[in-house]
């Protein structure tokens, strides 16, 4: 387990920039969530710590050394690619003692035994152990390939969207197992998701990135109450931050140009009228989806409520998110 | 009225299908056939015309193709009984058996110079398939180019220059000149080949062993290598039997030491009758190993032929 930093890391594709300048601490026992779009350089991050591709400038220190000239193997790092990457030759369980058995760790028989019984067990896959890596379904595959990087205990673990591809119940048991392990063994992890419940849940730090820069580095709950721009504010939350011209409610501070209002940020009965266009009971809470003056807009509201299509309701904001023309955070 | 179906083709069609390829086996296996019925004739059945389709078999060709012999008196014959079944073949001719013929030995050669050079071809082309299709590799398309131009005319065409130069070299009717030889002709075809079954192996294999703490090269023996097997086996096939067949360079680069069967089994046929039956049994025993070799590999070979179209 160790501390990884980042320093001013860039890397580039021909014309296409991978990552820039990205600048990252990531402490030890840390359990650090990337997120972003597609493109957005996650996955470069995750390949450029693991060794697989080489940076244009930039540093990364693992563990306290600078690991510019180290190969993969060295840098003792496991990551669980998001395309599986299991070898399809091998067995399950052969599989899973494949990096046991490398010559840097060169595993004792009986403890790749144990190991991975072990890791099995967790991720549910024992049944399998003797079937072919490629009969496996897509969601057992992807257990797999999260189970080849548990059998070690490297300075830090790097998952591509590991619960992708699994089914809902399956996706939520692993959450809970993942972040128990991380954090019974004190590992450091870099993860790397679509799903913001994944975020909010497991990570200690959430980073954002667009189009290859860092973009805010800090706290779920930082990301989601004090968001520094507006791209960062519409990644998270569900329904969608709901973004509005300033002007709309008026009150606000100079220089802004558009607010962002998350759902349970608008306060009922008061303000001005909007119409309820739709309305979606999903059991704990109902949506709302309403028109104010044009601006399409989704609140929530207690599921006891018994508004209709079409009703008129009065809505005002609660502390609103001012953004200025760039986007950026007006506090 | 019986159900459409894209995949199952229709009980008819598949009658149909089925005759096409027992014709085309027949067409192709008849030849095949009768040399090996030829192996079992005695001389004058193999000439006989009509031609015989049941005779009485014997196993005199394969006595003439293993052995020399020579003619003797009628007093030295009578003073020495046949000892052996093939003794007693030869005296129907007044002939005993002097001692084994070359066949052995060039049939030997064959199985050096054939293997060996599919042997080299194969590990040669595999890693620079493998460089090709991984690394940056300055003007590769050039390269790959030039590797393959060396295929664009008939080797035979060179076939002075390369005289000259063996014997310049002292390679000529060597087991490694040949070696080289067919190598060089068999290494574009395996370079060519095994990259496309190279490039077809997804690099995120590798970069997982990688990352697993492995080398490079061990990731390469460990992990790409089990899955190209497959492109291993087929190409591996494809050079065996080029220059198991080889006639023209064999001829004339060989005549003693390294002879290979192909041009030693024409010189079998005698100098007084036409011994086609000797002949015929050394091209069956010829035929024998690639048929094996590729029997034995059959599998990987029919999964190397569609390997591109199944694989995503």
């Amino acid at each position: 387990m160790a501390e990884v930093i980042l320093k001013n890391l860039s890397k580039s594709f021909g014309a296409d920039v991978g990552v820039e300048d990205i600048s990252m601490t990531i402490p030890d026992g840390a359990f650090v969530v990337l997120l972003g779009p597609t493109g957005a350089g996650k996955t470069t991050t995750l390949r450029l710590i693991s060794g697989l591709e080489k940076a244009d400038k930039g540093e990364v220190w693992i563990g306290g050394r600078n690991v510019a000239t180290e190969t993969p193997a060295q840098r003792d790092v496991a990551m669980v690619f998001q395309q599986y990457s299991l070898y399809p030759h091998l067995t399950v369980r052969d599989n899973l003692a494949f990096p046991l058995k490398s010559p840097i760790l060169n595993t004792p028989a009986d403890e790749i035994a144990r190991k991975v019984a072990e890791v099995a067990e967790v991720l549910q896959i024992s049944h399998k152990l003797d079937n072919k890596a490629t009969a496996l379904s897509g969601g057992e595959m992807q257990r797999v390939s999260i189970g080849r990087a548990l059998v070690r205990e490297p300075s830090i673990y790097l998952m591509d969207e590991p619960l992708s591809s699994l089914d809902a119940k399956l996706r939520t048991d692993l959450r809970v197992e993942l972040k128990r392990i991380q954090a019974n063994l004190g590992a450091t992890l870099l993860y790397v998701t679509h799903d913001q419940i994944e975020a909010m849940t497991m990570a200690t730090h959430v980073g954002v990135l667009n189009e290859g820069k860092l973009v805010q580095f800090g706290t779920p709950r930082e990301i989601y109450e004090n968001p520094n721009s507006l791209y960062v504010a519409s990644r998270l939350g569900l329904p969608r931050i709901n973004i509005l011209p300033a002007d709309v409610f008026g009150n606000v501070p100079a220089g802004t140009n558009q607010i962002g209002l998350r759902p349970e940020n608008i306060a009922q009965g008061t303000g001005q009228d909007a119409e309820i266009k739709r309305i979606e009971h999903l059991g704990d809470q109902t949506r709302l989806h309403l028109n104010l003056q044009g601006h399409a807009i989704t609140t929530i509201a207690n599921p006891e409520t018994t508004y209709t299509p079409g009703a008129q309701i009065k809505i005002a904001p609660k502390d609103p998110l001012c953004f200025d023309a760039a986007g950026n955070r007006i506090r | 009225m019986s159900s459409f179906s894209v995949t199952e083709p229709s009980t008819r069609s598949k009658w149909f299908a089925g005759t096409m390829v027992i014709i085309y086996a027949l067409v192709t296996m008849v030849p095949l056939a009768w040399i090996m019925l030829t192996g079992f004739k005695s001389p004058s059945d193999a000439i006989s015309y009509p031609p015989k389709v049941v005779f009485e078999p014997t196993l005199e060709g394969y006595v003439n193709l293993f052995t020399t012999r020579t003619r003797q008196t009628p007093e030295y014959l009578e003073a020495n009984p046949p000892q052996t079944w093939y003794d007693e073949i030869v005296r129907e001719y007044d002939m005993v058996i002097a001692g084994p013929s070359k066949f052995g030995e060039r049939f030997l050669n064959s199985v050096i110079i054939g293997f060996g050079s599919t042997f080299l071809s194969i590990f040669l082309g595999t890693l620079a398939a493998y460089a090709f299709s991984r690394f940056k590799i300055p003007f590769a398309d050039d390269l790959l180019f030039f590797i393959l131009s060396t295929r664009m005319m008939p080797p035979i065409a060179v076939a002075i220059p390369i005289f000259l130069m063996y014997r310049q070299l002292g390679l000529s009717d060597t087991h490694l000149g040949m070696i080289l030889l067919y190598t060089g002709v068999n290494i574009s075809l395996a370079v060519w080949l095994l990259k496309g079954f190279i490039d077809e192996i997804p690099l995120e294999y590798e970069e997982a062993a990688l990352i697993d703490g492995y080398t490079r090269f061990q990731a390469f023996y460990k992990v790409v290598l089990p899955q190209a097997a497959t492109g291993i086996a087929s190409t591996a096939i494809f050079c065996l039997i080029f220059a198991w067949n080889e006639y023209a360079f064999a001829v004339l680069l060989t005549s003693g030491t390294a002879q290979t069967a192909p041009p030693f089994i024409p010189t079998i046929i005698g100098v007084g009758g036409l011994d086609w039956p000797a002949v015929a049994a050394g091209a069956t025993i010829f035929l024998l190993p690639v048929m094996i070799f590729t029997i034995l590999l059959r599998k990987h070979l029919l999964r190397g032929i569609t390997f591109g179209a199944v694989r995503k």
